[in-house]
């Protein structure tokens, strides 16, 4: 916390070098990220560039972020420890991140307030989004309310069915949802289409991209804007604890909230970086979302980075029961993160989620989102890995409510 | 083999523009994208694109996505499309690959070029490879000795036109409006200011595409314009043919009166 009580210093949105892995000019980490895209799209991606490099050494955007943080998503968020679930961890101690509860469900909420306020800084007054659970279409919409902007979101028929609920959400709060129907009709055609409609619109629309994926300034700003999840945490850990913690967990889709809680961690070497992808019904039976686990180095969405495809470099779909982790890229920090080997990437299927979301329900009282679901599935065996003397954070991202639809069918509820 | 410095000179000589037609391989088959693409050569189509099918194609609308689908869905592969090429180019026309850059990237960059000229391809379209990362497939395509076409669009600053002219060889690509591929009830205002823009960074043959669907757009593309690239309008035909054999049809008569345009500029 700054001196002035804000939650926020302009040292908290990176882009200071401090932890030595800001993309170069080109948005490279490494050899990933960077841009694959019409050049129709690149004055749009320069234009978002410059006014968030404005933007972000600015004090009075700062200082608008910093209240929209506080005030409206209900930052900080508190940290939980959870011991009667972690008994299921060997007795490690596991402390919870608790983005279920920020404004609208998830830490999706933290990027959409920054990139709205961009929207704003940018002139343009409608926003499109794309989205998988649903949580960063709710967020978007919620914040096209907030300010007033149009809004139009792009989700894939498939998703629109599983998270019925948060389409219903966005229509009520005023945006126009799109169901796509093309491809896989999941989260990959969602951004397909938004892109579409971007490179058609870019005069008047900004599109609000969820992740760390997709082309450059997209990682850098996303992740820029989810970063204060670890700041806060690390300075709570501190707090609670007296220590950093051994581990941190968190899920991977296109890792938004994996990068949000590891970033502030990156230079603490004592710190384990795991991040879950979905396995969905494992490995072998060729559906799931393990990109950085079992995908290859290509290009996706504009960007350099891991990504399930075939021989040819047509993109493999992917499964998951949770929405928010099926999708066949990743952001490309995580792909370099995984090379430099900072951070470890493993799966978790579909039933290690359900049982890791119904015990936590059980043992605390807490429905976390399924996406969430793989995290704490990830402690549990880290748990057991690391031993009782270990402490584990882990970043819940999202709450479950999203989810009754696909749990009243897995558990026959 | 005919390469597309041959063309532009002999549509310059004739006081025309060329008239450049793409098709996805594998659409309406494998075989019927060599006779089709035949079908718009013996029309009066000078150069002709082979798409290369993608499962992502995020440039692209309705149309092409529709082809493009079918198309995977027949089990196109690159050695497909490489024997599309090799059939069309057969036929005496230019004959390019239009592709987005991953299947590129995971085949290898020198192999597909390689391969790609020794099928009788004279170059490639990349319509999302960014000078910024073009080189590899620059260094690639020259040691193959086949041409390198990128986009310029509506958007593109002046630094930016500059940029991407540098990295192309045979022709600069303007797409004329800000958009996905599709036919259009008028060719946008913009690409003639785009194709002015272009000149002064170049002396390169700049070719319009995205959006012209009829005989006088393309005589109206064709006042501005070196070449006039025509996409969208032939699958649609061939989409809503009830056959190949009258979507082939269909598509040269459409051909037909394009290539009357290029030779009546507006
Ligand atoms: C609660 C929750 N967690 C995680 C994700 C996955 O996204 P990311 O990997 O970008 O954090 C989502 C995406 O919708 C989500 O809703």
């Amino acid at each position: 916390m700054a001196n002035d009580g804000t939650i926020l210093t302009a040292a908290d949105l990176a882009g200071n070098g401090a932890y030595g892995n800001d993309p170069d000019v080109h948005g490279k980490f490494g050899i990933f990220g960077g841009r694959y895209v019409p050049e129709a799209l690149i004055p749009a991606l320069d234009e978002v560039a410059a006014v968030y490099e404005k933007a972000k050494n600015d004090a009075e955007f700062l200082r608008e972020f910093d209240h929209l943080l506080r005030t409206y998503a209900g930052r900080p968020t508190t940290l939980t420890e959870v011991p009667r679930f972690a008994e299921h961890a060997g007795g490690a101690r596991i402390i919870l991140k608790r983005e279920d509860l920020t404004h609208t469900g998830a830490h999706k909420i933290n990027n959409v307030l920054g990139q709205a306020l961009l929207t704003k800084r940018l002139g343009k007054k409608r926003v499109i989004a794309e989205t998988g659970a649903g949580q960063h279409g709710v967020a978007t919409a919620t914040a096209a309310a907030l300010l007033g902007l149009e809004c139009v979101i792009y989700m894939g028929q498939v998703d629109c069915e599983r998270q019925a609920l948060n389409v219903a959400r966005m229509k009520l709060l005023g945006a126009t949802v799109v169901p796509v129907t093309n491809g896989s009709q999941t989260l990959k055609d969602a951004i397909n289409e938004a892109f579409r409609d971007w490179v058609t619109n870019v005069d008047t629309t900004h599109y609000l991209f969820g992740t760390i994926a997709g082309p450059h300034p997209f990682p850098e700003i996303v992740r820029d804007f989810a970063r204060i999840i670890g700041v806060e945490a690390r300075r709570q850990m501190l707090e609670l604890t007296g220590r950093l913690p051994d581990a941190i967990a968190a899920c991977v889709g296109g890792g938004s909230n994996a990068i949000g809680i590891f970033h502030a961690f990156i230079g603490d070497e004592s710190v384990q970086l795991h991040g879950y992808e979905a396995a969905g019904h494992g490995l072998e039976s060729g559906e799931h979302a393990l990109t950085l686990t079992a995908g290859s180095v290509g290009v996706l969405h504009g960007s350099r980075t891991y990504v399930l495809q075939d021989e040819e470099g047509q993109t493999i779909e992917s499964h998951s029961i949770s929405a928010g982790l099926d999708y066949p890229g990743v952001g490309p920090e995580h792909a370099w993160l995984k090379d430099s080997g900072r951070a470890v990437y493993h799966g978790v299927t579909d039933d290690a989620a359900m049982a890791a979301f119904s015990l936590l329900a059980r043992t605390e009282g807490i429905i976390p989102a399924i996406e969430s679901s793989h995290a704490l599935a990830g402690a549990l065996e880290l748990g057991r890995e690391l031993g009782p003397e270990a402490t584990i954070l882990v970043n819940l991202s999202g709450r479950g409510d999203k989810d009754m639809g696909t749990a009243m069918k897995y558990f026959n509820l | 083999m005919t390469t597309l410095q041959t063309v532009f000179a002999t549509a310059k000589a004739e006081n025309r523009a060329a008239l450049v037609g793409y098709l996805p391989a594998g659409f309406p088959s494998k075989e019927g994208a060599v006779t089709a693409a035949a079908a718009l050569v013996e029309a009066g189509c000078d150069v002709i694109e082979i798409g290369l099918p993608y499962s992502d194609p995020l440039m692209d609308g309705p149309t092409i996505q529709d082809a493009v689908h079918r198309s995977l869905v027949n089990g196109t592969r690159i050695a497909d499309v490489l024997r599309t090429v090799e059939g069309v180019a057969a036929t005496g026309a230019a004959t390019l690959v239009m592709t987005y850059w991953n299947p590129i990237d995971r085949y290898g960059a020198e192999r597909f070029a390689r391969d790609l000229a020794g099928a009788g391809g004279v170059g490639t379209i990349t319509p999302d490879l960014t000078p910024e990362e073009s080189e590899p497939w620059r260094a690639a395509s020259a040691a193959a000795g086949i041409d390198t076409v990128f986009l310029v669009a509506p958007s593109s600053t002046e630094a930016r036109i500059k940029a991407v002219v540098d990295c192309c060889t045979g022709f600069v690509y303007a797409a004329s409006l800000m958009g996905v591929t599709g036919a259009r009830e008028t060719v946008n205002v913009a690409a003639e200011d785009l194709v002015k823009r272009t000149r002064a960074h170049t002396a390169l043959p700049v070719c319009v595409g995205l959006g012209v669907g009829t005989g006088k757009q393309a005589a109206e593309v064709a006042g501005y314009a070196d070449g006039v690239i025509v996409g969208s309008a032939f699958i649609r035909r061939m989409l809503d043919a009830p056959d190949e054999a009258a979507g082939r049809e269909s598509i040269g008569v459409l051909a037909r009166e394009m290539a009357a345009g290029v030779r009546s500029r507006a």
